[in-house]
């Protein structure tokens, strides 16, 4: 494979153009105490209410955008992801990213996400030398090839930086409600 | 073929430069030898930065090993073979420009040259406005024109000016097809236009503005011409004093020289009349504990040590330029940029941004493809050797106007050849199938 086709895999290709969770509208942004919406990905339901926490991500450098919601509710005996939604405008690696993150990130306690977005991170900064881990990472080990561009790691990381700070205001909210 | 005519040098009877000529010039140019992904390097990006002949680096060099010192002070044997070697760089770059030597002053470049002209006119605007100086404030009513092509360079030191004196910025509006409305800028030409400050050629257009239309309005109403000649300098035989400009600025490296220095041209009693911006060491005649009284152009403007080295080197690249030829450089540009414009406009998806095939256009040529953002695109051609700027190029209202947020720069230069054109072309023709996108697609 070139090193053109490594970065580009159909699996990317086809997330670009497919775009999931890209649709904002779907989440309303002020859902704090809201009801829990959304199929839970584990089979679980999400019982209690939901909060939601938006964040907007900006690469200056290529113009990159994306607005990202996140909510949390609460399954079984924790917390989980229950919707992620953006929208946004950039590259094929950006675009795919972020869809491939809101696959994934449904049903995934915050504690399992920030361990997930962690070891992206670390593999995206790693210029080739770490392995992803496929079984943590799922579709979003295709992205393993973008390491080796630096250029375009800040691509990938705009929809997983959104999440993480969207997360941090979900947790935020959740927090000013229950001291209420 | 395509005329590319300024009214410095419409009348030159001059060839364009010839593919035997080029082939000979890319051997003075080391960078340009090496392979990218196993092919050989197609540098596309010169109007972001061009390379550098050899004759340039030694100059630098040449420099350092033999005359290196501190100028403008000391009276030692390398103190005055440096500044003899700094003055004459001067010349060499004014006469390059066609303006005086004394009308020229040393910046770090392009941006630092317009920021220097906003940063003085605002000192005027602040109680810095002794004698003639009155003439640069700026007061509330006061307006700056500017255009909706300009560079973030060209627009932001106005803004902020704007902003500290309360005075508002205007700005010419493109049509459709990226030109200036020139019924709009005689419409919003008035008394209360004392700035107009325009570049020459688009960073992203690749078009030629009508100098001479605007400097004639501007005369009418008494404004400041301010001319953005960062990307004419390095590619159109100029004369200032010709244009008719009071101000203008470019830089070093996008004209074969180093990065860290470009210049202001100012005409010299206006230089002299205005209040210094950085001050300290070497802009001095007279200092007390209260005041300064400072020295003329160009020193006034020059404080602390100078990019001594740059300036040798740069002027360097002005005789290397001059000895080519620039009408001539012109020239094999013009058919560089049409071959750009014809290749990539025949392309399903591709649009060309600024004027079309056979409309006057320098060597350079921006271009969207449809459902392929520019990051994509970029990076497609970079694994092909190819080098291209991506994104907004610095030009975020204009790419706004177009109703793009990023595009792809193929800019040419002296030392490219048609082949490289083609193969660009073809690559992006490739581009949309690659990445899958059917046709009737957009971004």
């Amino acid at each position: 494979m070139s090193g053109l086709d490594s970065l580009y895999q159909q699996l990317i290709l086809e997330h670009s153009k497919t775009r999931s969770g890209g649709d904002l509208a779907k989440l309303p942004a002020a859902a704090t105490g809201t009801p829990a919406t959304g199929a839970p990905a584990t089979g679980q339901s999400y019982t209690g209410q939901s909060y939601t926490g938006q964040s907007h991500q900006l690469n200056p450098i290529c113009g990159d955008e994306i607005t990202l919601r996140l909510s949390l509710g609460t399954a079984g005996g924790g917390q989980a992801v229950t919707e992620i939604h953006w929208d946004g405008d950039g590259c094929a690696i950006s675009m795919a990213s972020a869809s491939i993150l809101s696959e994934m990130a449904p049903g995934m306690s915050p504690v399992s996400l920030r361990h997930t977005i962690d070891h992206f991170r670390e593999l995206m900064r790693s210029r080739g030398k770490l392995e992803a881990d496929e079984e943590l990472l799922q579709d979003a080990a295709a992205l393993a090839g973008v390491a080796k561009y630096p250029a375009r790691v800040k691509c990938a990381m705009l929809a997983w930086v959104a999440a993480e700070d969207a997360l941090r205001q979900a947790e935020a909210s959740q927090g000013v409600s229950r001291a209420l | 073929m395509t005329m590319v005519s300024t009214p410095a040098w419409g009348d030159a009877q001059v060839s364009a430069l010839d593919d035997d000529e080029v082939r000979r010039i890319r051997n003075d140019f080391p960078v340009l030898e090496q392979e990218i992904n196993g092919k050989p390097l197609v540098y596309l990006d010169s109007g972001a930065t061009s390379q550098n002949p050899r004759s340039v680096l030694e100059a630098e060099q040449e420099f350092y090993e033999q005359r290196n010192s501190a100028v403008h002070r000391g009276a030692h044997h390398l103190a005055v073979e440096a500044t003899d070697a700094f003055e004459d760089a001067r010349a060499t770059v004014a006469r390059f420009v066609g303006v005086q030597d004394d009308e020229l002053i040393w910046t770090a470049n392009a941006t630092a040259g317009l920021n220097l002209l906003a940063y003085s006119f605002s000192n005027a605007s602040v109680g810095r406005a002794d004698g003639e100086a009155g003439r640069f404030a700026l007061k509330p009513g006061d307006e700056v024109l500017v255009t909706e092509m300009e560079h973030h360079a060209n627009l932001i030191p106005w803004q902020e000016l704007c902003r500290r004196t309360g005075a508002s910025l205007r700005y010419i509006p493109l049509d459709d097809a990226g030109a200036l409305r020139l019924e709009e800028a005689a419409r919003l030409m008035s008394a209360r236009t004392r700035i107009l400050a325009f570049t020459h050629t688009s960073n992203v257009l690749g078009n030629v503005n009508p100098v001479g239309v605007l400097v004639a309005l501007a005369r009418e109403v008494g404004a400041l011409v301010v001319l953005d000649a960062c990307q004419s300098a390095p590619h159109l035989p100029l004369d200032f004093k010709a244009l008719d400009v009071d101000f203008a600025v470019f830089s070093g490296h996008k004209m074969l020289g180093p990065t860290g220095i470009g210049a202001v041209y100012g005409r010299s009693e206006l230089l002299n009349a205005m209040p210094p911006f950085l001050t300290g060491g070497s802009m001095i005649t007279t200092v007390t504990m209260e005041e300064a009284q400072y020295l003329p152009a160009p020193q006034r403007f020059e404080a602390g040590t100078q990019p001594i080295s740059q300036a040798v080197a740069l002027a360097a690249a002005a005789n290397y330029l001059s000895e080519t030829g620039m009408h001539r450089i012109a020239l094999r540009e013009a058919e560089l940029g049409q071959r750009l414009v014809t290749g990539l406009s025949a392309i399903e998806g591709v649009r060309v941004l600024g004027p079309g095939p056979g409309e006057e256009r320098t060597g350079l040529a921006a271009f969207d493809v449809a459902g392929v953002h520019a990051h994509d695109v970029g990076q497609y051609l970079d694994e092909l050797g190819i080098a291209v700027r991506v994104g907004h190029h610095c030009a975020q209202p204009l790419h706004r106007r177009l109703g793009l947020s990023a595009s792809t720069r193929a800019s040419t230069y002296l030392y490219t050849t048609f082949e490289e054109v083609d193969l660009l072309v073809e690559a992006v023709a490739q581009i949309r199938p690659y990445f899958g996108v059917t046709a009737g697609a957009t971004s």
